[in-house]
């Protein structure tokens, strides 16, 4: 107990605690300058049932399936690729996977302003080659959200599926060679169904940064098109209202659950079968 | 072996160019002698100088440091032994699950938890607010990357030096630790760059007056973008670059993916 006590009980106060008090939030209604009145309600729920609102959280999931999609799509053979690669260009290639990951997520956001403004690098040498005449409108609609996001997010889909390519039992895809299939046949009969469970949990973990964000959609949505993210931060920080944005934030811890939940019993059973 | 087709590497090319293209723009831009931001004109550290006497940048570089400094330490300690205790003190599911839990809460579910609880007991905000609310993340991230180097070390000695009569604490500061060490230094420094450039957290708990740099940085590109964010980002992918890789160094970090 010595060795877990104080980093359980920090984790605890600083997180659990938090998160169970936000739980009651949502039950009172809001006080003047913040912070709630004591009379159990449930008001914050019904307002939830408001077009505006219903509206932005759909958005929210439209936009962050189609970052996860996108993932998918550009994850999956990037991923397979490095585990082709030689052994000692492996750990080059992950690290220079991870390195964008690393580095400050607001300045690799704002370097996609760089490129993307109206007198940015893109459109003047969209200009240049004769293409436009006029500087196009890249930035600030749902579009950069996406890709910002999918910027934002890339590498964690990569990893987990990487993993999962490189513990696959070389002499299976063997086997189903030996056995007459062709290279595609075995991908898709071999490859694709074992490591799909790792491609979910590579979704799972881009799917939530990217329904909870609020910094892209602020700094490449211009403000425009909001997410559930924006709307939390706005109750808290603008409206000053704290059991409806905890309310707001209810949806997407349950968003997040629900996915991790349904990754784990896919993979389960996958392993299994 | 059959030689394997190029084309299969075209989508890993296809990727680097989509993540260090727009790096690369923002850094070459940040030795530009031009006032616009967005056009190269010619080669020029004016903007480094610039940020020299930017005081905002300044201050919040100060202010980063402290923060950054201060859960660096606390959660090396902390996340240290919470590593040795789940890997070594108990078999419950529950508390590795409470030990993991914080950091794969998204992070703004974290900070509107926290500004709620450090309302609800009248804790005043300043950098001590921040530092903690970074300790949710520091710690479980040190845990994980010391829990990666413990379970590639041999138990038998620790086992050998208990059933010698050494208590748990004497143990794990003469045999545990020393054998430890590159996994602490790799935790310490990725909890160091995640407060760094923390900016999520930071926003909700920190008092206005005594902003991070990453919420400097935040108003600047929301406020009117000027050349001297290109030399600061740069300085900053420096930072983080060099710390990453000094990771990799330590604890071979890649490995941990097979």
């Amino acid at each position: 107990m010595f060795f877990l006590a104080p980093g359980l009980t920090l984790l605890i106060v600083l997180a659990i605690v938090p998160m169970i008090l936000m739980l009651t939030y949502m039950f009172f209604p809001r006080g003047r300058f913040g912070g709630v009145v004591y009379e159990f309600t449930l008001e914050n729920f019904a307002r939830l049932n408001d077009p505006l609102y219903l509206g932005v959280i759909g958005d929210s999931f439209v936009i962050a399936g189609t970052v996860t999609l996108l993932a998918l799509v550009i994850g999956y053979p990037t991923a397979y690729a490095i585990a082709q690669l030689p052994q000692r260009w492996k750990t080059i290639a992950l690290l220079a996977i991870m390195l964008p990951f690393w580095t400050n997520f607001l300045i690799r956001i704002y370097a996609w302003i760089v490129l993307l403004s109206g007198p940015g690098l893109v459109n003047r040498a969209l200009i240049g080659i004769g293409l436009i005449d006029e500087p196009l409108a890249f930035l600030y609609n749902e579009g950069t959200i996406v890709l910002g996001l999918l910027y934002g997010y890339l590498s964690l889909m990569i990893l987990p599926i990487y993993s999962a390519v490189e513990r696959l039992d070389p002499r299976l895809r063997e086997a189903s060679a030996n056995l007459g299939a062709t290279p595609v046949r075995t991908f898709f009969s071999v490859t694709l169904p074992l490591t799909l469970p790792s491609a979910l949990i590579g979704a799972v973990l881009v799917f939530v940064p990217s329904f909870g964000n609020y910094v892209v959609p602020e700094l490449l949505g211009g403000g425009k098109a909001i997410m559930l993210g924006n709307m939390i931060r706005d109750q808290f920080l603008k409206a000053r209202d704290w059991p409806f944005g905890a309310t707001l934030a209810l949806v997407m811890i349950l968003v997040t659950c629900v996915l991790l939940i349904a990754q784990a019993v896919v993979s389960r059973r996958v392993r299994n079968a | 072996m059959r030689r394997r087709n190029r084309a299969v590497y075209a989508p890993l090319w296809l990727t680097y160019l989509f993540f260090y293209t727009p790096i690369a723009v923002m850094v070459v831009m940040s030795f530009n002698s031009s006032d616009a931001p967005f056009v190269f004109e010619g080669f020029s550290l004016k903007w480094y100088g610039a940020l020299a006497e930017n005081e905002n940048v300044l201050h919040g570089l100060v202010n980063t440091l402290i923060v950054a400094v201060g859960t660096t330490v606390v959660a090396t300690v902390v996340g240290t032994m919470l590593a040795v205790g789940l890997a070594r003190h108990t078999r419950s599911k529950v508390l590795e699950a409470l030990g993991t839990l914080p950091a794969i809460l998204p992070e703004l579910m974290l900070a509107v938890g926290l500004i709620i609880f450090y309302s609800a007991v009248q804790f005043t905000l300043g950098l001590h607010s921040i530092l903690l609310a970074h300790l949710t993340f520091g710690i479980p991230l040190v845990a994980v990357v010391v829990r990666v180097r413990l379970a590639s070390m041999d138990m038998s000695l620790e086992e050998a030096s208990r059933d010698l009569g050494a208590g748990a604490v004497p143990t794990f500061l003469r045999i545990t630790l020393p054998g430890l060490m590159p996994g602490v230094a790799a935790g310490a420094l990725l909890a160091f760059t995640f407060s760094l450039d923390e900016f999520v957290l930071a926003f909700f708990t920190a008092e206005p007056t005594e902003p991070t740099l990453p919420i400097v940085i935040y108003s600047m590109i929301r406020f009117g973008v000027t050349p001297d964010i290109n030399a600061l980002a740069t300085i900053l992918l420096a930072v983080s670059c060099t710390a990453v890789i000094a990771v990799q160094r330590m604890t071979r970090l890649t490995e941990s993916f097979k």
